[in-house]
């Protein structure tokens, strides 16, 4: 019998309500606490439990280094590109400004501008941590230690 | 209702004191990673009980959880005890420390009060954000709103220092896909200088 | 003098953390160490500047309307009607301290790696192993 059933069993289950939380904190972060930090790391957390439980190989064939890799720096060229967007976006005669939302929707009064540029930068700040907190646990788990654990 | 959160207070302050101390003389680096990740959820519950619910969130996930995780991945690679320490450099660090917490203590009668609405540091830009915020962004969550809008730019330069840090983790360690090799090679091989093609090169 | 040292009694466990962490940074040898003991510093540090943020009979700074409401009802007189009758945290020190905290965990992170090669080259992380290391190499002895 395997000696590890249980946390196989029991994270089988617990990963994706955990990347799932994950996604319910990037989305409810306008209304309470929450945001794309927090929800970077959740996500980033269930798959480091997946790779603890089920091995280093299981781990990077689920989520490949190299999609790690693109994630940061997408996460990273979808922030700075909402910036360029709104210089582009301005009106003319408008004062142009970067990262200034509410050039990205007519509706000035509900605001919703702001509403969609916040939700873009979340998502792109999401991208980016997720990627950069897997990406150094990758990194540290690759490494081979000096000594076995049984030479300590 | 109020004594009872004062209380708590107290109670998480003396957890932390005590943690802290456990920290500076515990030498098993196991027992102290996982006192730093106690640390951090401690600090969590009070900031819970500061009012400071996106903080508190962003500290348990990011401090009791990446940082244990990373803690306890770089003391399995590295080592499990730390030496003891000398005398004269606990001296040494003791006396320096006495004077600068001498010096923030002689500073504590000019901090603001605590929990006072009308102090210099709540009094400004704290409350205009909150007064503006429906009016110009119309976003709940006032953190997020200041975060995001007021000082996106900040965050766009966090978020850039934390793809140059994973960046600068991987090109010390490796992206993790590497084959395992059998340890000592990678340690001994000298780095060779580079000769110059045969039969050809400047001439 | 006490009253006023009363009044302002959170700062005075949280400078005694902060400096527990610096004692840390600077007593140990051990690397690992004393990276752990500037992150209790880093900690107790926002610990400082929240407990500034706090405001006696406050709430989280959410503004809680009524869902549905606030299109009905003009923005301008509810928002400011809103943010004035219940009192807030104040959300600034918030943001910073959110964006310190990332920050830190990255610099954690760089810092880790930094000793990971240090102790694959030079077999150890105490830094009086390392200083020796070091000194021994540049005056020419046998090492």
């Amino acid at each position: 019998m395997n000696p590890h059933l249980i946390l196989r069993v029991v994270s089988k289950l617990l990963i994706p309500i955990i990347v799932l939380f994950g996604f319910y904190v990037q989305f409810h972060g306008d209304f309470g606490p929450g945001g794309g930090f927090q929800a970077g790391v959740i996500v980033a957390v269930g798959v480091i439990l997946y790779a603890l439980i089920f091995g280093m190989e299981e781990a990077r064939r689920a989520v490949p280094p190299a999609v790690v890799r693109y994630g940061m720096a997408a996460g990273v060229l979808l922030f700075a590109g909402v910036g360029v967007a709104t210089l582009l976006m301005n009106g003319v005669g408008e004062p142009v400004n970067f990262l200034d939302y509410d050039a990205l929707h007519t509706d000035q009064g509900h605001h919703t501008g702001q509403h969609y540029g916040i939700l873009l930068i979340e998502l792109g700040v999401l991208f980016t941590v997720a990627s950069v907190m897997l990406a150094i646990f990758y990194a540290f788990a690759g490494r081979i230690p000096d000594l076995p654990d049984e030479d300590w | 209702m109020t004594d009872l959160t004062q209380y708590l207070d107290y109670a998480l302050i003396g957890m932390l004191l005590a943690v802290a101390f456990a920290i500076v003389r515990l030498r098993n680096l196991f027992a102290v990673v996982m006192l730093m990740g106690v640390y951090s959820l401690l600090c969590a519950a009070w900031f819970v009980s500061l009012d400071a619910v996106d903080v508190a969130f962003t500290e348990a996930a990011v401090g009791a959880g990446i940082s244990t995780v990373l803690l306890l991945a770089a003391m399995l690679l590295t080592a499990r005890e730390a030496e003891p320490t000398k005398p004269p450099r606990h001296w040494a660090a003791l006396a320096v420390v006495v004077a600068a917490g001498a010096a923030l203590l002689y500073a504590v009668p000019d901090m603001p009060v605590y929990g006072d609405p009308q102090s210099a540091a709540n009094a400004y830009v704290g409350r205009d954000y909150l007064e503006q915020t429906p009016n110009e962004i119309a976003v709940p969550n006032i953190v997020t709103a200041v975060l995001a809008s007021y000082r996106g730019f900040d965050t766009l330069g966090e978020t850039m220092v934390i793809f140059t840090a994973g960046l600068g983790v991987m090109l010390m360690l490796g992206f993790g896909n590497r084959k395992r090799e059998p340890k000592g090679k990678q340690a001994a091989k000298p780095v060779k200088p580079v000769k110059p093609a045969k039969g050809e090169g400047a001439p | 003098m006490l009253d006023i040292l009363l009044e302002r009694f959170n700062y005075i466990p949280i400078i005694l953390l902060m400096m527990t962490g610096l004692y840390v940074v600077f007593a140990t040898g051990n690397l690992v160490k004393r990276l752990v003991g500037l992150s209790l510093f880093q900690t107790s540090v926002f610990l400082l500047y929240i407990t500034m943020a706090k405001v006696f009979g406050g709430q989280p700074p959410i503004i809680a309307e009524a869902h549905g409401e606030d299109h009905a009802v003009a923005a301008a007189g509810h928002g400011a009607a809103a943010a004035e009758a219940v009192l807030y945290s104040n959300p600034l020190p918030h943001v910073l301290i959110l964006t310190a905290i990332v920050v830190g965990v990255a610099t954690l992170a760089v810092g880790l790696a930094l000793v990971v090669r240090i102790r694959e080259a030079y077999g150890s992380i105490e830094d009086d192993a390392l200083n020796t290391a070091d000194y021994s190499r540049d005056t020419g002895a046998a090492g």
